[in-house]
């Protein structure tokens, strides 16, 4: 039973491809953000659906890494629009 | 086992489609906040119902724990980033689209 999971992963990794145009056409900073912020959740469900389809579990730790990693990421960038700098005494 | 295997591609297919239906919503709105809006529903929705798939798949494994702390941890984060992002651009002044305006 490996079918759904690899329909369902090809159909998340085309729907990355088609975001990829917001991120790149993108008018302005923040749709490029929130196009990057789409990106990076659905990367992590396709980590999980890799793992599944190549039968190596070991790939949802990579998953919860990458997760703490996009979110720090993402408001990291909005702090940094929203005031200009990042450490201010 | 069949009927296992049944549920789990359900909630496989429901994820995909509110993937897919969060793409559409980024691509087509006019506007960056209600593109916003679209996304959330990407963000936590989909990834939820793909990775209760997987743990109705799963069984009752270590795995099935990894699981629940990546979809907890997502579902706490993913709109706190989203809150970020939205009040960065509302202080920062990107105009709001309103009904007749054009597409920005």
């Amino acid at each position: 039973m490996i079918l759904p999971f690899l329909v369902v992963g090809i159909i998340i990794a085309s729907t990355i491809l088609v975001c990829s145009y917001r991120a790149i056409r993108g008018p302005g900073t923040f749709n490029r953000i929130v196009a990057a912020n789409v990106i990076g959740t659905k990367a992590i469900v396709l980590l999980i659906l890799a793992g599944y389809i190549i039968e190596r579990p070991q790939f949802i730790d990579i998953a919860l890494m990458y997760a703490a990693i996009a979110f720090i990421g993402t408001i990291i960038i909005a702090k940094y629009v929203e005031r200009g700098e990042l450490c201010s005494r | 086992m069949l009927a296992i295997d049944v549920v789990s591609t359900v909630f496989l297919a429901l994820g995909a489609f509110f993937m897919i239906t969060g793409t559409i919503g980024l691509l087509k709105f006019p506007d960056f906040y209600t593109r916003l809006h679209a996304t959330g529903k990407c963000d936590t929705l989909g990834q939820i119902l793909v990775i209760i798939g997987c743990m109705i798949y799963e069984g009752f494994t270590l795995i099935t724990i990894k699981l629940l702390m990546v979809s907890a941890f997502y579902l706490l984060v993913g709109p706190a980033g989203t809150h970020a992002l939205m009040k960065a651009a509302y202080v920062t002044g990107l105009p709001v689209w309103k009904k007749g305006d054009k597409r920005m």
